[in-house]
Order: C-alpha cells, then sequence, then structure tokens
C-alpha cells in the first residue's frame, strides 16, 4: 500500500476515535469553546487529507460535516442531541470509507448526497426532521446499512448525562456510553470490516515518547554497567563470569541499538515537506529548480531530526533564494536551465553526514566583506588577512544577511546563526564550502544520538577528563626531541602542525589544575575544532575512547562552562565531560573572530603596548654587545667606500645622494674601517640626513619591543630582550640632533626671533617606549614637545593654563582612554580649538570613525613616522589657517 | 530570619512528629550537628572522589554511588573550618535536593537521635554568622549542644559566592 495512503488511514483512524470522544463531550457541554475548537481542527485536517490525496468522497462528506461544526463554533447554530448524531453519523460514514480503503485502496462507489443534503441543511439551519436523517434509504454500498442500524440508537446519545462524571476522566467515562455505535458499526456487520480497520493500525503502536527516552535512559545506565562488569573481568581469563558476561553484553549491545532504532526515523521525514517549499520557491523567484534528496532512507534519532529539521529546511531555503541564479543569469553563465540543490545524507562513523549543496553562484565574498565591514565583524585589514573560506563563515554570525533585498523568503539576517546555534546545541557541526560561480555546499555532521556519546578520555594532572570525539580532528604527542615541539609566544603555547601554526589550550593551566606548570618529557595534543576555529589541548596522558552518557552536572557546578556534563566510566568513576565549546570561549575564540575576541584583543593591547611586534634592526657597534632600532625609523642601510668619506670641519661626513651626509658614531669615538665598506645606517628627516657608523648589521628580527631595562646614557632607551638576547635600543632621535645640532641646529636659533616660536605639542602616551621614541622625534622637526604619561596629567596641564599647538594622544590607556580624553578636551573652551591627532597601533575604519566624531582631527598609526610629522604639520597648519 | 520560625515548620523537618524529631547525628571538629533523618539517604565511609576543577572552594568533587553522580560537600570547608587532616578519613551523609544527591563530608557520623521539641532553641545571637547562617536551632542534650544544619542553605552556594 502506498505509504502516504497508510499513514492518513492510522493517523485518522486515530482522530476519528478522539472525534467519537470528544463529540460525546461536547453533547455534555455544548458551550464548551475548547471542545468545538478541537473537533473542528480535527475534521478539517481529515478534509484536508482526503483532498489532498484525491478522495472526493470523503472530503465531501467531512466537508459538509466540518461546515456545521464551523456553525457550532462560531455559535450560529446551537448544539443539539439531533445535530450531534448528525455528525456522529458523518464520522461513521467516514469510517466506512475508511474501511474500504483500507481493503481496496480506493474509494467506495456510491453517493452520500443524502447525508450531505441534511448536513446542509443542518448548516443552512433549515429544521431538519430530527431523526429523519438516520436510515436514509441505503445507498448501494453492502455495509451501509450496517451504519444505518448502527446509528439508528443515536437517540441513546443524550442520555449520558445523567451520569455523573468524575472529572479527571469524562473522557473514559462517557466511552462507554456513546462509542457503542462505533464500535457496533465495524464490529457486528461486516467481521472483515474490522479486521481490516485494525490491520494497519495494528502494526504500529503510538508510544509517547517520553516512554521511549525513560527506556532509553535505562539502557543507557545498563550499558554503563556493562562496561564497568567487562572491566572488571577483563585480564582474567579464567574467571566463570566470563562467558555469560559475554552473552550480557551481546544482549546489552542488541538491546541498546534495538531502543535505538524504536526512536529512529529516516531523514525523510525532515525532508517531507522540501520539495513543496522549492516548488513554491521556484514559482515565486521564476527560477527553475531540481531538488535531489538522496539517503531519504538514513535514519536518524528522532530527538536530533525533529532539532535538524528547522535548520535543514532554511538552508534549503537559502540555497534555493540566494545560492541559485535566475534562469536567465543562468543561461548566461552557460550553466543548466535548472538549477540544482542536492541533499545527501548518509552514515559515517558513528556520525549523521547531510551535505547541502547547490550549483548556484555561490557566495558573494563582497558583499560578506562589506556587510562584516558594517556591522563591525571586522576591519578592512582583518579580512585582508582571512581566506576566503574563513570570510564564508561570517553568515553565521547573529544578524548578518547579504540579500540585498528581504524577500518573503530569506533576507531577514536571523538565518545562519540560529542555524548554527542549532547544530552546535545537539554536538553538531557545520562546514561550510563555496566556489564563485560553481555554487556552495553546507556539510553537516551530526551525532547519531544523543544520549549515548564517544568521547576521548585524557589525563591531565592526574586527573581524567572526557572529551567528545566528534570535536577531536586528531591527536599529535610532543616529546622533548621530537619535529613537533611547543613552542611560546609570550606565554601562548602554539604548535607548528603541516605548515600552520595551530593556537594550544593548556589543560592544566585552564582548569587551575597545578600551580607549577613543570617541563613534561612527554605530552600529548588534542586537536579540536569548534566550528571553524581549531586550537590543541595540551594533556599529560590520552587514554582510548568510550562510550559515555552524558549526564548533567549539578545545578551548583552549572556556572563552569568548561564542562558540559559528567559521567561514570567503566570503571565505575566519575569524569567531567570537557564542552570544547567553553574551553574555545574561555580562550578568547568563539568559533571564530567574534565580537569578544576583539574585546580580549583589545585588552592585551592596553596591558602591553610592548607586546605589540616591531620590526628591529639589530646591528653592533662600538663594542660586541648587540643593539637595536626600530626598522622603521631607518631611512636605509648604506655600506660606504671608507675612501670616499670625507673630513670638515674635524667632522666625518661623505656626499650622499647629492647632499652631505654627517656621519656619526654611536659612542662619539668613531672607528672607521681602514678599508672596505662601511655599513652605515642612514636616518633621514625632511632633507636632513645623517649616517650612524655601525660594526655590522646582524640582523631584522620581528619581535615585541619591550623595553625592560631603562637606561641613563642619552642615547639609549633602554634595554630589552630580542630573538632571546639583551639588546641594547637605540635612541635613534638623540642622534638626530647630534648631527645637525653642529650644522643646522644654530639656524633656528638665529632665525627664532620673538615672532616665531616652535610649536608646542602635547604628547599623551602611557607607554613610555613611545614617548621616548617620539619626543626626539619630534623635537627635531621642530616641535617643542611636552610629554604626560596620562589624559588626567594632560588635563592638569590644562588647568595649569598651558597653551598647545596641538595635541598627540594614544587611544589605548589606562584610565581615560583617548576617546574620552578628547572628548573632555572638546568640552572645554580653553582647549576647544586644539587639534588633535590620534596615536594608535591598531587603527580600523570603526576607531577612525570614532575617533572623528570625539574630536581627533585625525587619525594615524604608530610607527609611522612620516605620515605623523606630516599630518602634524598640517593640521596645524590648517588650525592657523582657520584661526 | 531562620531563628524566628519553628523548627516544626521547617521544610524537610515537617513530617516529623511534632513532639520528638529524629536526626542522624554528625561530628565535626567535636561539635555535635544533626538534620532531619528523613532527608539522608545514604551514609558512606571514604570515597573515591573525583575532583572538579574550578568548582567552589567547598565542593570536593564528585562520586558514583550506585549509578548515580553525586556531588561532594566539604561541610568544614563550608563552615569556615580547616580542611580535615589527610591521614584521618572522614564519612558522608548523602542528601536528596531537588532531585540531585548530594554528599555532606563530615569527620563521623553518629547514631539516630530522637529529640522532644522541648529541648529546642534558636540560634544563640552570639553565635558565629557564618554558622547561624547554616543553622536552625540548637538542642540541648545531657552533655553538649546539637547544632541542626540546614540543608537547603548549605547547598545553595548561589548567595554567598
Amino acid at each position: 500500500m502506498d505509504d502516504l495512503l497508510s499513514e492518513f488511514l492510522t493517523e485518522t483512524s486515530e482522530s476519528l476515535s478522539v472525534l467519537d470522544v470528544a463529540l460525546v463531550n461536547l453533547e455534555q457541554n455544548p458551550n464548551d469553546p475548547q471542545i468545538l475548537g478541537n473537533i473542528f481542527r480535527l475534521v478539517h485536517t481529515i478534509k484536508g487529507t482526503c483532498g489532498f490525496l484525491g478522495l472526493p468522497r470523503l472530503e465531501h462528506v467531512a466537508h459538509a460535516g466540518e461546515n456545521v461544526l464551523g456553525k457550532f463554533r462560531d455559535g450560529e447554530l446551537e448544539v443539539t442531541p439531533t445535530a450531534v448524531t448528525l455528525i456522529l453519523q458523518s464520522i461513521d460514514r467516514i469510517k466506512l470509507i475508511l474501511g474500504h480503503l483500507e481493503q481496496n485502496e480506493c474509494e467506495p462507489e456510491g453517493s452520500d448526497e443524502d447525508l450531505i443534503e441534511h448536513l446542509n441543511a443542518m448548516a443552512e439551519g433549515r429544521a431538519v426532521g430530527a431523526p429523519a436523517a438516520p436510515p436514509p434509504p441505503a445507498p448501494p454500498m453492502p455495509t451501509f446499512e450496517s451504519v444505518a442500524t448502527a446509528s439508528a440508537p443515536p437517540p441513546p446519545a443524550p442520555e449520558p448525562e445523567p451520569e455523573p462524571e468524575p472529572e479527571p476522566e469524562p473522557v473514559k467515562a462517557s466511552v462507554p456510553a456513546t462509542a457503542p455505535q462505533p464500535s457496533a458499526v465495524a464490529a457486528p456487520p461486516v467481521p472483515a470490516g474490522e479486521a481490516k480497520e485494525s490491520a494497519v493500525a495494528a502494526q504500529t503502536i503510538r508510544v509517547n515518547v517520553e516512554l521511549l527516552e525513560n527506556l532509553m535512559t535505562l539502557v543507557s545506565e545498563l550499558v554503563l554497567t556493562r562496561n564497568q562488569l567487562l572491566q572488571m573481568v577483563r585480564g582474567k581469563d579464567d574467571s566463570e563470569f566470563a562467558t555469560p558476561l559475554q552473552r550480557l553484553s551481546h544482549i546489552t549491545t542488541d538491546l541498546q541499538e534495538g531502543v535505538m532504532k524504536t526512536r529512529m526515523q529516516p531523514i525523510g521525514n525532515a525532508w517531507a515537506k522540501l520539495p513543496r517549499i522549492v516548488r513554491d520557491l521556484a514559482l515565486e523567484m521564476n527560477k527553475k529548480i531540481d531538488l535531489q534528496m538522496l539517503g531519504a532512507e538514513t535514519e536518524l534519532d528522532r530527538q536530533v531530526l525533529e532539532l535538524i529539521k528547522d535548520p535543514l529546511t532554511h538552508m534549503v531555503r537559502n540555497s534555493a533564494d540566494h545560492g541559485l541564479e535566475g534562469t536567465e543569469e543562468r543561461k548566461k553563465v552557460g550553466k543548466p536551465e535548472i538549477g540544482k540543490i542536492v541533499l545527501n545524507a548518509f552514515h559515517e562513523g558513528g556520525h549523521i553526514i547531510i551535505e547541502i549543496s547547490d550549483d548556484g553562484r555561490g557566495l558573494n565574498l563582497d558583499r560578506i566583506k562589506q556587510k562584516a565591514i558594517q556591522n563591525g565583524l571586522a576591519s578592512e585589514s582583518e579580512l585582508d588577512a582571512l581566506t576566503p573560506q574563513q570570510i564564508y563563515q561570517f553568515i553565521f554570525k547573529a544578524g548578518f544577511s547579504t540579500a540585498e533585498k528581504v524577500t518573503s523568503v530569506s533576507g531577514r539576517g536571523v538565518g545562519m546563526d540560529v542555524v548554527r546555534t542549532n547544530i552546535e546545541k545537539i554536538g553538531g557541526t557545520v562546514e561550510l564550502k563555496s566556489q564563485p560561480g560553481k555554487g556552495s555546499s553546507f556539510v553537516i555532521k551530526i551525532p547519531l544520538t544523543l544520549a549515548i556519546v564517544s568521547a576521548l578520555i585524557v589525563e591531565c594532572a592526574v586527573e581524567r577528563f572526557a572529551i567528545p570525539q566528534i570535536s577531536v580532528l586528531e591527536l599529535v604527542r610532543v616529546t622533548a626531541n621530537s619535529e613537533h615541539g611547543i613552542e611560546m609566544i609570550n606565554n601562548a603555547p602554539v604548535l607548528r602542525l603541516r605548515d600552520r601554526l595551530l593556537p594550544l589550550v593548556s589543560l592544566k593551566r585552564l582548569l587551575k589544575l597545578a600551580e607549577s606548570e613543570e617541563e613534561q618529557q612527554e605530552t600529548f595534543i588534542v586537536v579540536t575544532q569548534v566550528g571553524t576555529y581549531t586550537f590543541g589541548i595540551i594533556v599529560d596522558r590520552v587514554f582510548d575512547t568510550e562510550e559515555i552518557v552524558v549526564k548533567p552536572v549539578a545545578p551548583i557546578l552549572r556556572h563552569i562552562s568548561m564542562f558540559s556534563g559528567n559521567t561514570i566510566l567503566g570503571d565505575g568513576s566519575v569524569i567531567m565531560i570537557l564542552d570544547p565549546n567553553g574551553i574555545a570561549g574561555a580562550t578568547g575564540e568563539s568559533g571564530m573572530m567574534g565580537a569578544g575576541t576583539r574585546d580580549a584583543e583589545a585588552q592585551t593591547v592596553r596591558e602591553s603596548h610592548a607586546d605589540l611586534k616591531t620590526s628591529l634592526l639589530v646591528f653592533r657597534a662600538g663594542g660586541d654587545d648587540l643593539k637595536a632600532v626600530p626598522l622603521a625609523l631607518v631611512a636605509r642601510l648604506e655600506e660606504i667606500e671608507v675612501g670616499e668619506i670625507e673630513h670638515s670641519h674635524g667632522k666625518p661626513m661623505v656626499q650622499y645622494r647629492g647632499h652631505l651626509m654627517p656621519l656619526i658614531a654611536i659612542d662619539g669615538i668613531l672607528n672607521l674601517r681602514d678599508e672596505g665598506r662601511q655599513p652605515v645606517l642612514v636616518f633621514s628627516d625632511k632633507e636632513h640626513t645623517m649616517g650612524l657608523v655601525v660594526d655590522e648589521i646582524v640582523d631584522i628580527v620581528e619581535d615585541r619591543l619591550k623595553v625592560e631595562l631603562s637606561a641613563d646614557n642619552p642615547g639609549v632607551i633602554g634595554t630589552a630582550v630580542i630573538a632571546g638576547k639583551a639588546t641594547t635600543i637605540i635612541d635613534a632621535g638623540y642622534y638626530l640632533p647630534q648631527a645637525f645640532g653642529d650644522w643646522f641646529g644654530r639656524n633656528d636659533k638665529e632665525f627664532g626671533n620673538a615672532d616665531f616660536h616652535a610649536p608646542r605639542v602635547l604628547l599623551v602616551d602611557d607607554s613610555p617606549f613611545f614617548r621616548n621614541l617620539l619626543t626626539p622625534l619630534l623635537s627635531v622637526a621642530g616641535y617643542e614637545v611636552i610629554s604626560v604619561e596620562g589624559a588626567d596629567k594632560a588635563l592638569a596641564l590644562r588647568e595649569r593654563g598651558d597653551e598647545f599647538d596641538a595635541i598627540i594622544s594614544d587611544i589605548e590607556m589606562p584610565g581615560m582612554s583617548g576617546f574620552e580624553f578628547a572628548q573632555a578636551v572638546r568640552a572645554d573652551g580653553r582647549w576647544g580649538t586644539i587639534p588633535m591627532v590620534a596615536l594608535s597601533s591598531h587603527a580600523t575604519e570603526k576607531d577612525f570613525e570614532r575617533g572623528r566624531m570625539v574630536g581627533f582631527n585625525d587619525y594615524i598609526a604608530k610607527f609611522d613616522r612620516d605620515a605623523l610629522l606630516q599630518t602634524l604639520a598640517t593640521t596645524i597648519a590648517a588650525s592657523k589657517g582657520a584661526a | 530570619m531562620n531563628q524566628l520560625v519553628p523548627a516544626g515548620k521547617r521544610p524537610g523537618t515537617e513530617l516529623a512528629a511534632p513532639e520528638t524529631q529524629d536526626f542522624v547525628t554528625m561530628f565535626i571538629e567535636g561539635q555535635l550537628f544533626g538534620i532531619p533523618v528523613l532527608t539522608v539517604q545514604d551514609v558512606l565511609g571514604p570515597q573515591k572522589i573525583t575532583r572538579i576543577p574550578l568548582a567552589p572552594r567547598e565542593v570536593a568533587g564528585s562520586l558514583n554511588l550506585r549509578g548515580r553522580i553525586v556531588t561532594a560537600i566539604d561541610v568544614r570547608l563550608r563552615l569556615g573550618l580547616k580542611k580535615r587532616a589527610e591521614d584521618k578519613k572522614g564519612m558522608s551523609v548523602v542528601v536528596d535536593m531537588g532531585g540531585e544527591l548530594y554528599s555532606l563530608m563530615v569527620d563521623q557520623v553518629g547514631e539516630v537521635l530522637s529529640l522532644p521539641a522541648a529541648k529546642f532553641e534558636r540560634n544563640p545571637p552570639t553565635l558565629d554568622p557564618h554558622w547561624r547562617e547554616f543553622s536552625i536551632g540548637i538542642y540541648r542534650l545531657e552533655d553538649k549542644l546539637l547544632v541542626v544544619l540546614d540543608v537547603g542553605k548549605l547547598l545553595d552556594f548561589t548567595r554567598n559566592e
């Protein structure tokens, strides 16, 4: 028999038995709108399905019945016993037709005119000779007579009233009173009829889901106990329990599978609505779409199925709506006119994989980028660093819709993030791949069942933990002398894994398991994936995988996001189950570089400016110790023929690019080479150029510039560890005036008459390094620089009545931030018009905007010396001009 | 507040007869404590306990009691006392709270006492505020005093964190 039909029969016969009871109830409480509504809905459903299945006779009867019920519901008709009888009659008729349908798979011949006539008359309010209806001229149907006879006792229907029903079960009580009719219909007249009625219904029973859930829990417990027993017997070959235990084990496994099966449903159930949705969509959008569904028979847990249904529907809609191009567009790019959406489901290693792919235009990278910037999810520069596949992942963010117009179907931006959340909720993952012009595909990986999961057991600081297998990609063993070594970036461990840098999380540190982290001879890294974020969890040991039943943790522990639950292992001990999502979240990474991450980043920037990486030029000069200078300050590296060095005024100099370039030694004592070429660092400032003579250029390294020891010597900022060695950081700003102080410096003073005063600049930066770096730089450029380490100090200067021509301020500062500082400056008349330049190590479009908003005139990145000087000059000029 | 409520009306104790109430007694640091006998599910000797990282200090860990996971609470720490010496083995009383099992770790579990309501008294105001929070009241015994523990408050970690 047709699946659809048999399902319809099962369902309808159930509805009908409910109806019988409900109708009788209605008769007793004619004014209960709830009962009426219920009945109406049931009949309506039957009618609807009949129409869908092409069963006109049934449909007509149901329709006429529905009409009457509708009037009842709207209060236009009074619920009288006669009327109820009539409805019951129609229900009987429906049952009759159903019986025939079940046996012959077609509706019986015959007409229901009489019944319908009565129903219509009733609906129209025409007084129908009340009892006239019941035994009308029996139509040709053989069984109809029985209906007639059976429905002959309608009068008894009203009788049940006197029964004082106990409230809790009015249903049961009333059934025996009136139910005789329906059963009488089926039972006595045609035994065959009865047999067929139950034939389909008897093959399946509906069981409360809760019961199944309970069973599942029990079986899970059984599995655990079995595992426990097996563990006890393991290693004792001669145990007398071995054989029975093995048998128990088999039975348990079978039982587990059996119970699991009761909860299994083919995924096709979740897909059933899709063809219709796609068809409607295709019509609406004027596209031609071919929806192919493969593996519809793949079964998965009912609970999972329910949860996956909506995400799936949503994704197919998306594919049809955004993914596939219109017919014209497809023709233009030489694709077949009909777009294809393929749904494919299959089992793979304890998981169900569902693929949804289309051969449409693929995701629009530029739109996503635009959107990401618009929504402040990432800056342009951040996006540039990402691969297209990484950028695509943005569609899983909340409020992200790239649809240019909101259609009735999609584009409301509530989609993919919900999809992802739903899938992750059931321990699944979603992956997205897209190729421009070729289409996109989503791969959903979900566990077969939620009750039992397979987990990897690991050990860390003598404690054992379980990690759900689904998140584990691979295991890497790290020993002291293996090729994979854990490297540290400012205490943040990373691992080079196949040409990629894998961020690592130390479980010991994360869970605060051990105070001190002693070096381990051998550690393991569990490479874990959460969404598209892959990271490694450092553990001490890895045991095998075990099937575990996830149990929620006690309420007092629910706030610990690192654990998704706990369970009892085979050996009877309790073990905590780690939640990879929680761990990823705790390390500042939630799926991707989410909003939270950016906050965290901002925080680290705030905490340690010096943690920023800087390119440094490392060299030797005037001694064996290493010296370094920020590369950004060095204009060029030159090697000068010793013979070309000339002396004038007793100072060494060379002719360099048409100018004279003074040469300066780092310690004042010039030790030029006797012959060959002399390495020189060329510092350039506008037209002034100076050469710093060095002995040897060692390297250019990118490292954190963290000045740990500051020096009192002029020309030295301090000492820092660079590339693992103590290195002196040279203050380039010191040498520039040294060179020019003698040569050009006097000029300033000569011109420096009363009218001219060097522009005063206030430099606000909490980092001593930058203050040290910029102050000389700016003084060389002809500014008088006052530097302070915080906004409050700067504002104190204002109170004191200091005047400045410009303010340069850092953004990330402890206490008052640069933004707040600017607001404070602008809010007060005294400094209200002073041009302000913001200085920041990470200038994003958004920061820029914000800077402008609060009153900064310009915004420049740190280390960009030329831009700073230029900007400063133009801003001051502009403000002077304006004034 | 709780001092004002007569013991007989406390939740979990109301099942007992109004005249006498049965208590499971236990000792911590020589002090006698009691909890209503009907709230007690089990009395356990030393158990293998799994530590729970990041949990509140008073949560000693979790243990497996016949297939159910029980959260162990160190009552000593909860009462602001020092941790039990490593070499001394403790005992636990398992209670059911909202469907969850908790094991209260104490030094020793004593006998069950039937105590008349007449011997009950409210907390003396001089009692340590920390203790007062977890104590419903005091029973005057012949030779010592018994502090009635409020299991609900003892397990309510939301308030004092």
